[in-house]
């Protein structure tokens, strides 16, 4: 079934729009023709893993396979809210203004 | 020089920065902190006088673009952190600078490390000091090149699949990427978290293990940082390397590679037979599966760690939008140059419902087929070696409008990412262009030490890595 998604996969426009979209990457209409052939190039070198033998095989999610390490639940030093909003592109009162959100 | 007071850190980092004013048409550095370099020169230069000093003391250094330095802009190469001033340092900032090393500037790379050649940097390529018609590799391009054209005399890198080892390798370099973990990325900007590692880019294999020494160790900060205890680097560098097994694989020589960079490889595993290494033929029979597999990978770890470029918090933010999507949408279109948004857009759709199985655990599937292949190497054999990549430093504008084409020249670097083993490329040799060949030697987990140590011997019994591209100072 999974090799039959890789097979069937071809890349068009309204794939790259939709990909665009999730991605919240507005694209000019004129471009979008380029993004879907390169796309289209880079998923058809990426197709090649089909032919590699992974029946059986765990998938590896990290270089290390050890679990990760939690902090300890301790009050640390953190960064004051004025520095941190100081390099913000517009906050006001401590707040991080956006465009209206809510008619 | 420092030590013996010939020199002062003042005079010595205004020797460089007056370079790196003659020579900027390289491009090599994004941004140059003068009066910071100068002001801690001074302070160095009255701390040695107290009497507390390290070997990196008053030794200026360049940081590649990726690493937070506070008060002092990170782009990463893009529009889109174009005036960002980060709250904190990274912790190897921190660290080289309680060592005592001088921040002098931030260097040129591929837009969020994104690339093998520094031409998708926001702020325009950088050129190779061996020829200024062609790349210095890259992510790393920027360091590179500066060290190259000895405009710093250390500088940092970050390698994800490649970025330190190739350029270093085009530039005539030592550069090497340690084990995932070693070195803590607390501030460095993440493009594959489970890839990216920083390494010291240099022009020896002692001034690399000197940084090295720095630059590793556990950090709080950094939760994929390992507790391991760091090895002394300079301490082993000239133990005897007779006896020690050097695996050659043959996938890496199969392929249609220039014959001047096969003569050189070869010339160098010779090289190390003399010194008292064996040869013995090793196979990674899933190396092919690298590219393609670290290409779903790597894109879909930067798909959701650049999903923070919103124009909210900081950064570059679009000044044409009407509604909060708009908003998002058009600060990431502006912000984000071509190559960056392939690639978000390719790890969005491999992580997207429905193509998850056959792209994401796929390629985590053959993830742990090549670290296999590495483990099964290294019970025939102690160290891995090949070359660092197919080409020498290829025409600027060549394959910037071709990603494939961009794509492959990783082909020898990007597995060892993915399995999270060390490695190192040290310069063996020129192309007939006069271009420099770089070798790369694969180790074991953790085992930087011994990279460095076969690297070291291997540069007592050579001069390539004191070769110096025409028209550069000494």
């Amino acid at each position: 079934m999974v090799i039959s998604q890789f097979l069937i996969m071809t890349i068009n426009k309204s794939t790259v729009e939709h990909i665009a979209g999730l991605a919240k990457i507005h694209l000019d209409p004129e471009s979008i023709e380029n993004y879907t052939k390169d796309l289209a190039e880079i998923l058809e070198l990426v197709e090649k893993m089909e032919s590699a033998p992974t029946d059986n095989i765990e998938p590896l999610a990290h270089p290390q396979e050890i679990d990760l390490r939690l902090r300890l639940d301790q009050v640390a030093p953190g960064s004051p809210r004025d520095h941190i909003q100081s390099i913000a592109p517009s906050a006001e009162r401590g707040l991080y203004l956006v465009p209206k959100v809510i008619e | 020089m420092l030590k013996n007071r010939e020199i002062s850190a003042v005079e010595l980092v205004d020797c460089f920065l007056d370079r790196i004013q003659r020579y900027e048409a390289l491009n090599a550095f994004i941004t140059i902190d003068e009066d910071g370099a100068r002001a801690n020169a001074l302070a160095s230069d009255n701390l040695r006088s107290k009497g507390f000093f390290t070997p990196l003391s008053g030794i200026p250094l360049a940081h590649k673009d990726i690493f937070c330095t506070k008060d002092l802009r990170t782009t990463c190469g893009s529009r889109m952190l174009e005036n960002f001033v980060s709250p904190y340092n990274a912790t190897i900032v921190d660290k080289l600078e309680e060592a005592g090393a001088i921040l002098i500037g931030k260097t040129n790379m591929d837009e969020f490390a994104m690339g093998s050649s520094t031409e998708t940097s926001y702020f325009g390529p950088t050129l190779n000091p061996w020829n200024l018609k062609r790349v210095a590799g890259g992510s790393s391009g920027g360091s590179a090149s500066a060290v190259a054209a000895r405009l710093v005399p250390i500088a940092t890198g970050t390698d994800t699949g490649g970025s330190i080892r190739q350029p270093a390798s085009f530039c005539g370099l030592t550069g090497l990427k340690p084990s995932y973990g070693r070195v803590s990325r607390y501030g460095m900007i993440a493009y594959a978290s489970s890839l990216d590692q920083g390494g010291p880019i240099a022009q020896c294999v002692e001034d690399a293990a000197l940084m090295l020494q720095y630059m590793a160790g556990f950090d709080e900060k950094d939760s994929t940082c390992l507790k391991k205890p760091v090895p002394n680097y300079t301490e082993g560098l000239n133990n005897s390397i007779s006896g020690l097994k050097i695996g050659v694989p043959k996938e890496f020589f199969d392929t249609a590679l220039n014959e001047s960079i096969l003569n050189a490889n070869h010339d160098a595993l010779s090289e190390l037979e003399k010194l008292g290494a064996k040869l013995v033929d090793v196979s990674l029979p899933n190396s092919f599966f690298g590219i393609p597999c670290y290409y779903v990978i790597a894109p879909a770890e930067a798909s959701s760690n650049l999903s923070r470029y919103d124009g909210v918090r900081y950064g570059y933010r679009t000044n044409t939008y009407n509604d909060l999507d708009q908003m998002y949408s058009r600060t990431r279109a502006e912000g984000f140059g071509e190559e960056v948004k392939r690639r978000i857009m390719i790890g969005t759709f491999a992580l997207s419902s429905g193509y998850y199985n056959a792209y994401y655990e796929k390629a985590q599937k053959i993830r742990r087929l090549i670290s296999d292949d590495f483990q099964r190497a290294f019970s025939e054999c102690d160290y891995i070696a090949g070359p660092t990549s197919p080409t020498t430093a290829f025409a600027l504008g060549e394959k910037l409008s071709d990603p494939i084409s961009m794509y492959l020249s990783d082909i020898f670097t990007i597995t060892v990412n993915l399995a999270g083993i060390p490695a190192i490329s040290m310069p063996v040799g020129f192309d007939t262009k006069k271009l420099p060949i770089g070798l790369q030697l694969i180790g074991r987990s953790f085992d930087e030490a011994g990279l460095l140590n076969v690297a070291y011997k291997y540069q007592q019994a050579t001069d390539w890595h004191l070769h110096l591209p025409e028209g550069f100072l000494k």
